[in-house]
């Protein structure tokens, strides 16, 4: 029983000395986030009933852009001067795209054209 | 035309082409359940299914044969999740037939994902039907990815630029148009400038008592422009066939039947055998509908085209898969 008992105080002790450093990591997080920031923006589009949300995105040059079909049926990311062009995405599937050159990109769906988006990229 | 005392004459003609709003909405009410619509010389009778002796009467065609459209083979999500199950039921239906259909059409939308495989379970639950021949029109999930080319290599063998077609069965002219390539940022269908020089010169010798047939697989009338259930540039390739006396146009698409009549153009759509979709603007998209397993079948189904050449009258059966 004893023993136990010791176990547990060595055991808070020691939740206590994590905890602390947790803490103490925490105080330290602006380092952390700066180097997460060093990745590229993102910015995601969903594609759900038949439609891209958002319609309009706009986006720092550079940044990552994701779509994600949520619907039962497949769908197309096309734009219309076909700078980029995802595979038929199924449910759950994704397209990524790196909108490097500012301008305006008109996007549809190639199987479901009354689907179209626009990426405004500054 | 002839007077007749029955509850579905003429009552009103206002725009002469011999279909009233009453026997019109009532053909309608029973499209969605199973109905029979006959065409004879212009004018429009329906029919219930619950009316066998006229069913009789009307299916003993000259011409025989069924529409079946969007098999989604490959479909694999809540709103049916056995497609392979339903497509057999579809043929079982068409094999339980009193007269065996001359042929099959297939109105597109055969495969899911354009895969080799979802084509290769299709053929073979098709080789158990009464009849071998079957006819199709892409759909735009059997063009995915490659413009189409596998979809030719199967099934459009002796066709022409995307896959259309035409061929004559009993006096009657048939035309398989594509309405699913090339589609334009929030468009809807399209059959392109060089398939509608085609269809003209196809219709070009006929003689105006033909009676023609034309199938594709999106819409060739506007139902419902929001979801794209149309086909842009329809009404030119309907231009050409303004001066026949019998027009019928059968579409899948959109997954529910539907019925117009056009002066001497009848628009019909076909049941998928995979999945029921909402009525238009019945809900925010045009997504699968899914219903419980007990009335799945019942939102499913193929339609029964007879055509009668004395009475220059086809008859459209629409019956589900329960």
């Amino acid at each position: 029983m004893r023993v136990r008992k010791r176990m547990r105080l060595r055991k808070s002790v020691l939740i206590f000395c994590v905890a602390a450093s947790a803490m103490l990591a925490l105080a330290a997080l602006p380092t952390v986030e700066k180097s997460i920031a060093a990745g590229p923006p993102a910015a995601e589009v969903k594609i759900d009933n038949f439609s891209f949300t958002p319609a309009t995105l706009t986006v720092k040059a550079g940044t990552q852009i994701t779509w994600t079909n949520a619907d039962d049926i497949p769908h197309t990311v096309v734009s219309e001067d076909r700078s980029f062009k995802s595979k038929v995405l199924d449910t759950d599937e994704k397209f990524t795209f790196t909108a490097s050159k500012p301008g305006t990109y008109s996007y549809f769906c190639t199987i479901h054209p009354k689907m179209t988006g626009k990426v405004v990229v500054e | 035309m002839p007077q007749q005392k029955n509850r579905d004459a003429i009552l009103f003609d206002h725009s002469h082409d011999g279909i009233d709003r009453r026997g019109f909405l009532k053909c309608m009410a029973w499209a969605g359940t199973g109905a029979l619509c006959v065409l004879e010389g212009g004018v429009l009778k329906s029919y219930g299914l619950d009316d066998p002796a006229h069913i009789a009467k009307a299916a003993r065609g000259e011409l025989s044969f069924v529409q079946i459209s969007d098999s989604h083979m490959g479909f694999n999500k809540p709103a049916n999740s056995d497609v392979i199950a339903t497509l057999k039921a579809a043929v079982a239906k068409i094999n339980a037939l009193p007269v065996p259909p001359e042929f099959v059409l297939h109105t597109g939308d055969i495969s899911h994902l354009s895969k080799a495989e979802e084509f290769d379970t299709v053929d073979q639950i098709l080789q158990s039907a009464s009849t071998k021949n079957v006819f199709f029109v892409p759909g735009e999930h059997d063009v995915l990815e490659d413009d189409g080319k596998q979809y030719r290599e199967r099934y459009g063998k002796n066709t022409k630029g995307a896959g259309w077609y035409s061929f004559d069965k009993k006096g009657v002219h048939f035309i398989g148009l594509v309405n699913v390539m090339n589609l334009k940022a929030g468009g809807m269908g399209s059959l392109g400038a060089e398939q509608l020089e085609w269809l003209e010169d196809d219709v070009r010798h006929l003689s105006k008592s033909t009676p023609v047939i034309v199938f594709a697989h999106m819409p060739l009338w506007n139902i419902y422009p929001e979801w794209g259930w149309g086909t842009d540039d329809s009404a030119q390739a309907l231009s050409y066939l303004k001066r026949f006396g019998s027009v019928t146009v059968l579409n899948g698409h959109i997954h529910q039947t539907m019925q117009k009549v056009e002066g001497n153009v009848t628009f019909h759509t076909a049941s998928s055998t995979a999945f029921p979709q909402p009525h238009p603007g019945g809900a925010p998209s045009p997504s699968p509908m899914k219903v419980p397993a007990e009335q799945l079948r019942g939102l499913l189904g193929v339609t029964n085209v007879n055509y009668v050449r004395k009475h220059h009258a086809l008859a459209l059966i629409d019956s589900t898969l329960e």
